[in-house]
């Protein structure tokens, strides 16, 4: 709780700041709302990524590359078959699911324990063989899918529309749904006896290598659904996964390793710091402050944000 | 548990064996190499010496990237800060004030390696370790590389062509295809092995082989530890910074992704890692297996066997196909390929 009262007196903070700098009001909460929406996409999708992180103390540079399978698979569905995207969304999930298994048991698995270059290289190498299949099958040019019924709002000169809306509704949704899963159920609580204590989640008698794979799974089918909800909002193409992954990471640091809420509040701040850094630094990438925000968290608060649990 | 007190993440693979034997097996070695590579240079012809060229410089930023991060245990997921630093050093002093590659090599190293020290001083005074030490180097050569992107004082995004120069050993340009390029960047190599070697030797190089492997009993013996970490990481970086200014002369052109991507930090640690992390001749001999991968893979889809043929031309197959080979050799070869030839014999 201290967390998140001392994260949003710094929004505070840095929104008076943004509207001072902006010298106007409807500048900065525009930035402020396209923050907010788009935020509550780097949450979604770094929730999938925190999972994995958390748990497996893998850094997962692939989860871009399935980000970007997911992008397809709603191209597809929706683009070339003409059905809805939330069609899409059960389709993608319980595929990427398969995907993320097939992934672990297929490489990962085999490398629990190496050490950390070893295990990052080969997600690179996953990432590398996703998006060269997808290039090969579906080409470099890249692509878009149209939501049906997409509108767009306009609330008191704060503009956006229906897919940013969406997306953010229903990254509270999974969310939530996450969190259930891992405080309520049988599963997830063997989950997190794994990443609490490896050895003593094994001594109880829980198959740790196959909580592994479910837990990478659950993580890709994250990056699932994310995809299908971003689609309508990005460009596709092979690498599009890239820069949300770099994202996701940033994130997975500012809400703590392994926790979904954090998370979704770390994928807020995160929209925010770009829109908002944006109009700080306006020559600069809004990436950059975002880098800047990442390297001041990850000194200043090891423990809190980013700490290993005890 | 405090974030400092996590096991390393480099495996020891070499724990206390790095002067087992002594350097001269290593100096003996080095020199049949130096010999049986230059008369490489002289047998290849013209039309193979960019490859030869291009493995050479995997194999100079894989044994920069080694020192910090194979024999000092910190992994470092941001060479390309270092890489980038070397380039953009070196062509900065010569567009502008038309200053020597060589010296601007000099001039990259020293800056590399002081803003390596300056980067690593915050990360292990903050007692970053592990993922958390690789993702805070990461994002510095992506701040890096975004600073650079957007800074009119070094052309944005553009980058940089190297302007053509009357063709001298001193202005590091020579005709087209001229094998010189090849003794430079190879004599650079053994040069950097040789310090290695001899760092590896050195009361420092020792302190930081105890270092890594127990930094709590290293600390309680009375090394360093600061001053130790720092060292490496400051030869580490203008190691691979000399390899950054090398390529861009030879490379005639230079840009901020080119200079600073995240690709160019992945191509200083896969060497290391197929060769074999924290040893002296895994980096090159992982960049002997990786210089003609890529190549070997786009030329056997470019012409198939026959019975690939419905394959042939298909974009992105050879990356797929070369994705396929590192991960397979990354599964099969856990300490790499000198790592484990040498671990064979040790163990007869």
């Amino acid at each position: 709780m201290l967390a998140t009262s001392a994260g949003l007196a710094v929004v505070v903070i840095l929104v008076v700041i943004a509207v001072l700098r902006a010298g106007s009001a409807t500048v900065a909460s525009q930035a402020v709302a396209t923050g907010l929406m788009t935020g509550a996409v780097y949450g979604l999708i770094a929730m999938g990524l925190t999972l994995i992180f958390g748990v497996l103390d893998i850094v997962n540079f692939a989860h871009g590359a399935f980000l970007a399978v997911a992008l397809y698979v709603s191209f597809v569905v929706v683009d070339n078959w003409g059905l809805h995207p939330v069609i899409a969304l059960l389709i993608c999930v319980p595929l990427m699911f398969l995907l993320g298994a097939a992934a672990h048991r297929g490489v990962l698995s085999f490398a629990i324990g190496r050490p950390l270059e070893n295990q990052l290289l080969l997600t690179l190498g996953i990432s590398l063989l996703i998006e060269n299949v997808l290039l090969m099958v579906f080409g470099p040019n890249p692509r878009s899918v149209a939501l049906p019924g997409e509108r767009s709002y306009d609330v008191l000169g704060v503009v956006t529309n229906l897919s940013r809306v969406l997306a953010f509704v229903m990254a509270l949704v999974l969310a939530t749904a996450l969190y259930v899963l891992l405080q309520r159920t049988r599963l997830g609580t063997a989950i997190r006896a794994v990443a609490a204590n490896h050895t003593g989640a094994e001594l109880v008698g829980i198959d740790t290598r196959r909580m592994y794979t479910l837990t990478f799974a659950i993580g890709t089918a994250c990056a699932g659904a994310a995809g299908v909800l971003m689609a309508p909002m990005t460009t596709i193409q092979p690498t599009s996964g890239e820069v949300f992954n770099i994202l996701a990471f940033v994130v997975v640091v500012l809400g703590g390793m392994g926790n979904v809420v954090g998370a979704l509040v770390g994928g807020l701040l995160v929209g925010l710091t770009e829109q908002l850094g944006g109009l700080y630094f306006p020559g600069q990438s809004p990436l950059l402050s975002v880098f800047v925000v990442f390297v001041l968290v990850l000194f200043l608060r090891p423990q809190g944000l980013f700490g290993r649990r005890s | 548990m405090a974030v400092g007190t996590e096991t390393p993440v480099t495996a020891p693979t070499t724990s206390g064996r790095t002067g087992d034997r002594g350097i001269w097996p290593h100096l003996v070695a080095l020199a049949g190499v130096a010999v049986i590579l230059v008369a490489v240079g002289q047998l290849v012809p013209a039309g193979e010496q960019p490859l030869l060229v291009r493995t050479l410089v995997l194999a100079l930023m894989a044994i920069g990237w080694n020192v910090m991060s194979g024999f000092g245990g910190m992994f470092s997921f941001g060479h390309a800060a270092y890489y980038g630093i070397g380039a953009y050093t070196s062509v900065w002093l010569l567009t502008t004030h038309g200053v020597s590659p060589w010296i601007g090599m000099i001039a990259g190293a020293v800056v590399a390696a002081l803003v390596a020290v300056a980067i690593g001083f915050l990360s292990l005074r903050y007692r970053l370790k592990g993922a958390y030490f690789a993702l805070a180097t990461f994002a510095f050569a992506e701040m890096l590389r975004l600073f650079v992107t957007n800074s009119d004082t070094f052309n944005r995004a553009s980058g940089y062509t190297v302007p053509l120069r009357s063709q001298s050993w001193w202005n590091l340009q020579f005709r087209p295809n001229s094998p010189n390029y090849y003794y430079v960047v190879l004599g650079l190599v053994i040069l950097a092995l040789l310090i290695t070697m001899l760092y590896l030797r050195s009361r420092s190089g020792r302190f930081l082989v105890a270092v890594r492997d127990n930094e709590a009993a290293a600390g309680a013996l009375g090394i360093p530890v600061m001053r130790t970490k720092l060292t490496a990481i400051a030869l580490s970086a203008a190691i691979t910074s000399v390899a950054g200014t090398f390529f861009v002369q030879y490379y005639f052109f230079i840009d901020p992704t080119g200079a600073f991507g995240s690709q160019v930090s992945i191509q200083a640690i896969l060497p290391a890692v197929i060769g074999g992390v924290g040893t002296i001749w895994g980096p090159a001999v992982g960049a002997i297996v990786l210089g003609p991968l890529s190549e070997w893979t786009a030329s056997v889809l470019r012409e198939p066997p026959g019975w690939l043929d419905l394959l042939a031309g298909r974009a992105g197959l050879d990356v797929i196909l070369y994705a396929v080979l590192l991960i397979v050799i990354i599964l099969v070869l856990p300490k790499g390929v000198y790592g484990e030839i040498r671990d064979r014999l040790a163990r007869r």
